[in-house]
């Protein structure tokens, strides 16, 4: 039988357009054999949720550049626990300030990807870390 | 000798030269790279001889600073005259914070204003908005009303600054906040200057924050440019961009071709209203970004003024020397900065400014060292206004125009970048205009491939990033930053429940009322947003009447 393919969504929750990292990433990690659902701009965490539940991924990752991921990832984490999708790998890459990625690990962000990581990073990272599903 | 004579003797010298010089070493000592390109991964020769620009015809291409066709710069004394304007963007949290941020760059030295507001100002919608959770202030000023556009600018006299406004979907609303402010200072429309951003069709091509679609919008820039033809003389009502395509992963050629296309749309659908093309075409200007590769940006701007020029008069016959005038703003790559060993971005946006200059710019902004973290802090911001001042007086670029006019490497490097462009407008022109070649996607995948090409050759270690992917160090001292937090929103939220409550609401529905049934038929817009704005109708509840009549825009999947 096949290996199932890791599933993940990529978001770009808020109003911020800048969708170069999520495009460049959807299209490594299709190169790298996962499939991706790429939401498309300006995704509010229900939205999100909503899709990744629709879409029964493994893995959602956020890119955020605006500075909302203080208050959007909070949203996002608390909604996926409502719908008990505690088991689905959260990543968030952008400009986050280094203060605030503690305070995203403690919400259960799995991972935070600054400017300049490699794809190969997030990859090996995303691979590593989904749950093996039944 | 003739020119011929000459080139045949080189082209022997440097068969001679290959043979006797260069292969021995290459034997011995093979070079760096098997092949070597630009940050755009064009392709770079070993040498460049005169043999390069055989073609090139001084009094044609090049000609005298100040004449047609203007590669060697606008003015005839260029940097020796006057300096560039050193314009560095500025805007976080509320009015009243950023008012304090302008006041402190217009006293060390800054000469214009250049506003940056938070995204959902970006989008037209107001802080109290449910959309614009968590991003109020925080990548810019947020204005939700005429009253945040009074504290921004209090204490700043607008006849005498002049003001860059970084704002496209709801730039005709900001645009008439704007004048009602420098109205309310008994300010002349007619004397005060400054340049809205107004660039649409750049955001379905990168930036992605439109609000209505394409046709509409359009309509609402060609407003504005009449207007201000009519009644803000002094202003530039568009600033053509390319820096976002830049930004979004275009290469340089791509950057400069997909903006002064974006140009020749913009002056064709103002010639289609009714306007000769000389009453704006002085207004028009361009925004271009400053990247890495040195040469390759030089040449850039370069081709830039040559291939503006080319167009304006023989493509539009426009008469008038002033129509045929590139004038840019450029800033340095903000993409280019790196979270890692953030101090080496002084000396990365140091070099993008000399790029820049050399380039032949009207106006600076270079971004501060802590930009892939957030928004500058002052002392960043400070560091950054002092490179441009460096390069301005005591690096001596700007003591003669246009220095590398003459190179080999360069001339060849600019020819290229204007064939490229050329290429790229025969494509767009066939797809019927950028609109359709937007909604064909072609313009957005482009760039995405040119993105996708280059990371590919970070990833391989064919481009080095130096404190990235090479010259790595472990631990990072983190740098203080400026951080915007949620009690922004919430001073916004509470000053607009306050207005909302003290305005007269029913002059308020008059207004958006009026501006509907304009909207709906032929009339400029303009005038009924400025009335709108004087009844302090917000920016959220004008582009909302708007969306009313015009509807929304979602991307086409590629």
């Amino acid at each position: 039988m096949a290996e199932r393919k890791i599933r993940v969504l990529l978001a770009k929750p808020g109003l911020d357009g800048h969708d170069r990292g999520a495009k460049v990433i959807a299209r490594a990690l299709r190169d790298a054999g996962m499939e991706v659902i790429y939401t498309g701009l300006r995704q509010t965490p229900e939205m999100i949720v909503n899709a990744a539940l629709q879409e029964d991924v493994d893995c959602i990752g956020l890119s955020i550049l605006s500075g909302a991921h203080t208050v959007l990832c909070p949203q996002l984490m608390q909604l996926l626990r409502e719908k008990e999708l505690t088991d689905v790998l959260v990543v968030v890459g952008g400009i986050i300030p280094q203060e605030d990625i503690p305070k995203l690990k403690e919400i259960g962000i799995a991972e935070v990807f600054l400017p300049g990581t490699s794809m190969h990073t997030i990859i090996e990272f995303i691979r590593s870390h989904v749950r093996p599903r039944a | 000798m003739t020119t011929k004579e000459t080139h045949s003797h080189v082209g022997i010298d440097v068969q001679r030269w290959e043979e006797e010089t260069l292969n021995p070493t290459l034997q011995k000592r093979p070079e760096r790279m098997r092949q070597f390109s630009t940050v755009s991964l064009r392709p770079i020769e070993r040498l460049y001889t005169p043999l390069n620009v055989a073609e090139l015809d001084y009094e044609r291409d090049l000609g005298f600073p100040g004449e047609y066709p203007y590669t060697r710069g606008i003015y005839p004394t260029m940097y020796r005259g006057r300096l560039w304007t050193m314009r560095q963007f500025a805007g976080f949290g509320t009015a009243f914070d950023t008012n304090k941020r302008f006041k402190y760059l217009l006293e060390h030295g800054q000469t214009g204003l250049s506003v940056a507001f938070d995204l959902p100002t970006l989008m037209g919608v107001d802080a109290d908005d449910p959309a614009a959770a968590g991003e109020v202030g925080k990548c810019g000023v947020a204005i939700s009303s005429l009253e945040d556009m009074e504290v921004l600018f209090d204490g700043i006299p607008l006849e005498q600054v002049t003001t860059s406004m970084t704002i496209n979907a709801p730039a005709s609303i900001i645009f008439a906040m704007y004048l009602v402010v420098a109205e309310k200072q008994g300010a002349d429309w007619k004397k005060i200057s400054g340049t809205l951003q107004n660039d649409i069709l750049k955001e379905y091509i990168a930036q992605k924050e439109w609000i209505y679609p394409p046709e509409p919008s359009m309509r609402l820039v060609v407003d504005s440019i009449v207007f201000c033809t009519r009644h803000v003389p002094r202003w530039h009502p568009i600033s053509i961009s390319g820096y976002h395509i830049r930004e979004a992963g275009s290469t340089a050629l791509q950057e400069l071709a997909f903006t002064l296309r974006d140009g020749i749309e913009y002056v064709q659908w103002v010639i289609a209203a009714g306007l000769d093309v000389d009453e704006f075409a002085p207004q028009l200007s361009f925004f271009f970004n400053s990247h890495n590769d040195f040469f390759e940006e030089i040449a850039k701007f370069r081709a830039a003024r040559r291939v503006w020029a080319k167009v304006m008069r023989e493509r539009f016959g426009a008469r008038h020397p002033q129509s045929w005038m590139c004038r840019f703003h450029t800033q340095t790559a903000g993409c280019s900065l790196t979270a890692q060993q953030p101090y080496n971005n002084v000396v990365r946006t140091a070099l993008q400014a000399l790029a820049a200059v050399l380039g032949g710019t009207q106006s600076l902004h270079t971004n501060s060292l802590d930009e892939a973290l957030a928004l500058p802090t002052e002392q960043a911001a400070q560091i950054a206004l002092r490179t441009q001042q460096i390069i301005a007086y005591e690096s001596g670029v700007t003591n003669t125009v246009d220095p590398l006019a003459g190179s080999y490497f360069v001339e060849t490097l600019t020819n290229e970048m204007e064939r490229g462009c050329w290429d790229y407008f025969d494509k767009i022109d066939a797809m019927g205009g950028m609109l359709n070649a937007i909604a064909l996607g072609f313009p957005q995948r482009e760039i995405h491939e040119a993105a996708y090409q280059y990371q590919q050759a970070v990833e391989a270690g064919e481009k080095i990033i130096v404190g990235v992917n090479d010259f790595v160090v472990d631990e990072e001292p983190p740098l203080p930053i400026l951080y915007i937090d949620e009690s922004v929103a919430e001073i916004q939220k509470e000053r607009l429940r306050q207005l909302r409550a003290k305005r007269d609401n029913n002059r308020v529905q008059q207004t958006l009322e009026a501006l509907k049934a304009a909207c709906r038929g032929n009339d400029n817009t303009m005038p009924f947003i400025i009335e709108c704005v004087r009844a302090y109708a917000t920016l959220g509840e004008i582009s909302s009447a708007m969306k009313e009549v015009f509807g929304d825009y979602q991307e086409p999947a590629f």
